[in-house]
């Protein structure tokens, strides 16, 4: 005897619906992301006026009223001024840097022998990018090409005097060439010696430590322009009498040192959060100090501080501008130089020529913190939280 | 047991250069001689090139005539001052940009760094693009920016920007009228004194009172009405001494009123934006470092999202921000010294205009790096009594 089952159940399944046509598209989009709440709405209105107050003015000065094209300084200034342009003309002078193009990358480096330079960065360009692909293989001979033999062929290629190539004296050098040149060695420069003053620093060796930490502190607690005065001012009092470095070398020695100084306290960051149990292994593998170091605490701790690193390279990088002050070319320092230039001189000059300059600088360094993200995500092997 | 009588035994070492600690006390001896070897060497040359340049030594050459003058001086100085004078005037001029830039930065910094944690995603895109340009360019490229691009490209001052409060912007800087403190005015100063000390003590006692009995105070309101009252009031009493002395347009130039020169301007603007992009990183990431749990539970509590932020989040983000904020604010200081580029006379700029024309490399460099680690000291000394204070209380 069956009484009549009102249960229900269900044999097949609803269909997906869409979602409400509320919870999607563009509506939904912009009231869940601009327009949530009153506070919301107010804050996507000034950040909509802010955005129309700039963008426009930037645009148009950047790229529609821009001067592409000219050869002096009329093209650039407004009638007023003594130029072509109308007045009120306010438009950024690229023709200023098209024109001192050449400049801004070499300096004063003679231009007959601006081939050199440029095959260097052929060259570094050609051996860092397969470096800094994860995918291609012989990485050990690469980074020994890139470390070892690009230096000293770079070396003798742009400072000359044998093989029949003509010496080019430092002070000629400029403008992006320093920069680089400067950024390249103190990066090869002050990652070993920091990673040497952080082993300083966490020596057992009570001299060896208390050196370390004078060094390291010292030179944090000071400004990069102070070293830089030290090396060109103090450095020729130190040596004896006739004796005298080249002022890009001097440059070089500060920047590295003050590199060094910050890099020591990043990787003691990393050595610091490499558990304990990791050197008392290695000590009872029977490792010997450098073993233990280098095989076992350095690979890891290093990982740890990648972008601690990065961030001291990118640091560096934009420190190298400083020499500007010590009358040295860099990129900057041609660009100041070149807009005092009377045939250029107009009231755009100097912003164009320092927007040109901040691009260059910026491409450098959000391609570097980029990698080093990339890097990061690469080598992460799930120890973080 | 023989095993055990081995074990008993001193560990046998081959030969005694294998002893890590014999080791490292050749080493370290070895870098003993070898540092003073170098010093000595250095201390050699630095003598005889001393002699030979006939530059003495000492810190006599201070009390000597300076002889140049200094274009931005907040204290009494003219060419006829003395060389330890001049470097003091510098050193004064780094404090004031580096506080009014400290000051600048922070308030910028958190509200980037909040921005970027903003439910609204045109706020949050504004402060990225804006962290992103701002880190990865120079500090002195951003001070030319504002130098060369912006400020010397201002109308002269006989057409100068008028901007509210009858301050002007030209050429040669912002103008806004200067306070002229009448007589009587010391009342104020002491009124505003004894309301901040009274708004503590108010303070201090609200607290007890809630921690005893759980009942609330406005501490706030009354604070408020206390700083501002009471100097108001002593304003009042001591009849109105205070006046203004407006910039008035003549001719060629502007008279009267307070001038901030280009060259502070540009700096303190500079070091302000580049470092607030620095500051907005370290809020965000100390925002971010606290347990989403934390303010969930806070709201299970029933707290509100305003004291949510206030009570729970804030203070336990300061502790991650604090020390990576003491290190940009020594970043400040010390990227203050970018002055000497644009002419601003800071400690850096007066101190080498010193040294070239004295000659004193030694004690000039000497001088600059003991005042810059003080203030480096000094700054983190500060910054760790905040941050012990703000640290967690573990019981």
């Amino acid at each position: 005897m069956q009484e009549h089952d009102l249960s229900f159940v269900r044999v097949e399944m609803a269909l997906a619906q869409s979602a409400p046509a509320s919870e999607r598209g563009l509506g939904a989009w912009i009231r869940k992301n601009l327009i949530a709440s009153t506070g919301d709405t107010i804050l996507t209105i000034i950040g909509i006026v802010l955005v129309a107050m700039i963008l426009p003015q930037l645009i148009s000065w950047a790229f529609i009223n821009a001067q592409w094209t000219g050869a002096d300084r009329t093209f650039c200034a407004t009638a007023a001024q003594g130029g072509v342009q109308p007045d009120g003309w306010s438009g950024a002078c690229w023709a200023f840097v098209n024109a001192k193009f050449g400049q801004f990358m070499f300096g004063r480096y003679p231009i007959d022998e601006r081939w050199r330079p440029i095959l260097v960065a052929i060259l570094f360009v050609a051996l860092l990018v397969p470096l800094l692909i994860p995918k291609v293989p012989r990485k050990g001979l690469n980074a020994i090409l890139f470390f070892g033999a690009l230096p000293i062929f770079a070396f003798i290629l742009l400072v000359g005097g044998v093989f029949g190539l003509p010496h080019v004296e430092t002070p000629l050098w400029g403008g992006l060439l320093v920069t680089l040149t400067l950024s390249f060695v103190g990066i090869a420069v002050s990652l070993p010696l920091g990673i040497v003053l952080a082993l300083g620093r966490r020596s057992k060796m009570p001299i060896v430590k208390m050196l370390c930490v004078i060094f390291i502190e010292t030179v944090r607690g000071i400004p990069l322009i102070t070293v830089l005065f030290m090396a060109s001012v103090m450095l020729p009092l130190f040596l004896p009498a006739g004796v005298s470095f080249d002022k890009f070398l001097r440059a070089l020695i500060g920047v590295s040192l003050f590199a060094a100084a910050y890099m020591a306290e990043v990787v003691r960051g990393g050595l610091q959060a490499i558990p304990k149990g990791q050197y008392e292994g290695a000590d009872s593998l029977g490792l010997g100090y450098w073993q233990k170091m280098g095989l076992i605490v350095l690979p890891q701790a290093l990982k740890l501080v990648i972008p601690g690193i990065v961030n001291t390279f990118i640091g560096m990088f934009k420190d190298t501008s400083l020499v500007s002050i010590i009358s040295m070319f860099d990129l900057l320092g041609v660009v100041k130089q070149n807009f005092n230039d009377p045939h250029w001189a107009t009231p755009q000059t100097a912003r164009s020529g320092l927007v040109f300059a901040a691009f260059v600088f910026w491409l450098f360094c959000f391609g570097m913190s980029r990698y080093s993200m990339f890097t990061e995500r690469r080598l992460d092997t799930g120890h973080k939280r | 047991m023989a095993s055990q009588e081995i074990l008993r035994e001193e560990p046998s070492r081959g030969s005694f250069i294998n002893d890590p600690k014999v080791r490292g006390i050749v080493f370290q001896a070895v870098v003993v001689i070898v540092l003073v070897a170098l010093v000595w060497w250095i201390v050699q040359n630095t003598i005889d090139n001393l002699t030979r340049l006939r530059i003495a030594s000492g810190f006599g050459f201070l009390r000597g005539r300076a002889g140049f003058d200094i274009s931005d001086s907040a204290i009494a100085y003219s060419s006829d001052s003395t060389y330890g004078r001049a470097i003091v005037v510098g050193f004064v001029n780094t404090l004031i940009v580096a506080a009014a830039g400290i000051v600048t930065a922070t308030i910028i910094g958190f509200i980037l760094g909040v921005g970027r944690l903003s439910h609204n995603w045109l706020i949050r895109k504004i402060c990225m693009v804006y962290v992103e340009v701002f880190r990865n360019i120079p500090p002195l490229l951003v001070i030319f920016f504002w130098y060369s691009g912006v400020l010397s490209v201002l109308p002269p001052p006989r057409e100068s920007i008028n901007l509210p409060f009858s301050s002007f912007l030209n050429q040669r800087g912002f103008y806004f009228p200067r306070a002229v403190w009448g007589e009587g005015s010391w009342l104020i100063l002491v009124a505003l004194l004894l309301g901040i000390a009274m708004a503590w003590f108010v303070a201090r006692k609200a607290r007890q009172r809630q921690m005893a009995t759980g009942q609330q105070f406005p501490v706030f309101w009354t604070s408020a009405a206390l700083i501002i009252g009471l100097p108001l009031l002593a304003y009042a009493l001591s009849g109105f001494p205070l006046s203004f002395d407006y910039p008035k347009q003549s001719t060629f130039n502007l008279t009267g009123g307070f001038q901030v020169k280009p060259e502070f301007l540009s700096l303190y603007l500079a070091l302000s934006f580049y470092t607030a992009a620095f500051i907005a990183e370290i809020v965000r990431a100390g925002i971010m470092g606290v347990n989403k749990g934390q303010t969930e539970a806070a709201g299970a509590l029933g707290l509100r999202p305003g004291s949510i932020l206030r009570l729970v989040v804030i203070p336990q983000a300061m502790r991650i921000v604090i020390p990576p904020l003491t290190s940009q604010y020594l970043n400040l200081t010390k990227n203050s010294s970018l002055a000497i580029a644009i002419g601003y006379p800071d400690l850096t700029a007066t101190t080498g205009t010193v040294l070239n024309q004295t000659g004193q490399a030694i004690e000039c460099v000497l001088i600059m790096m003991v005042v810059y680690l003080a203030l480096s000291l000094l700054t983190s000394a500060v910054m760790n009594v905040v941050n012990a204070r703000m640290a967690l209380v573990e019981r």
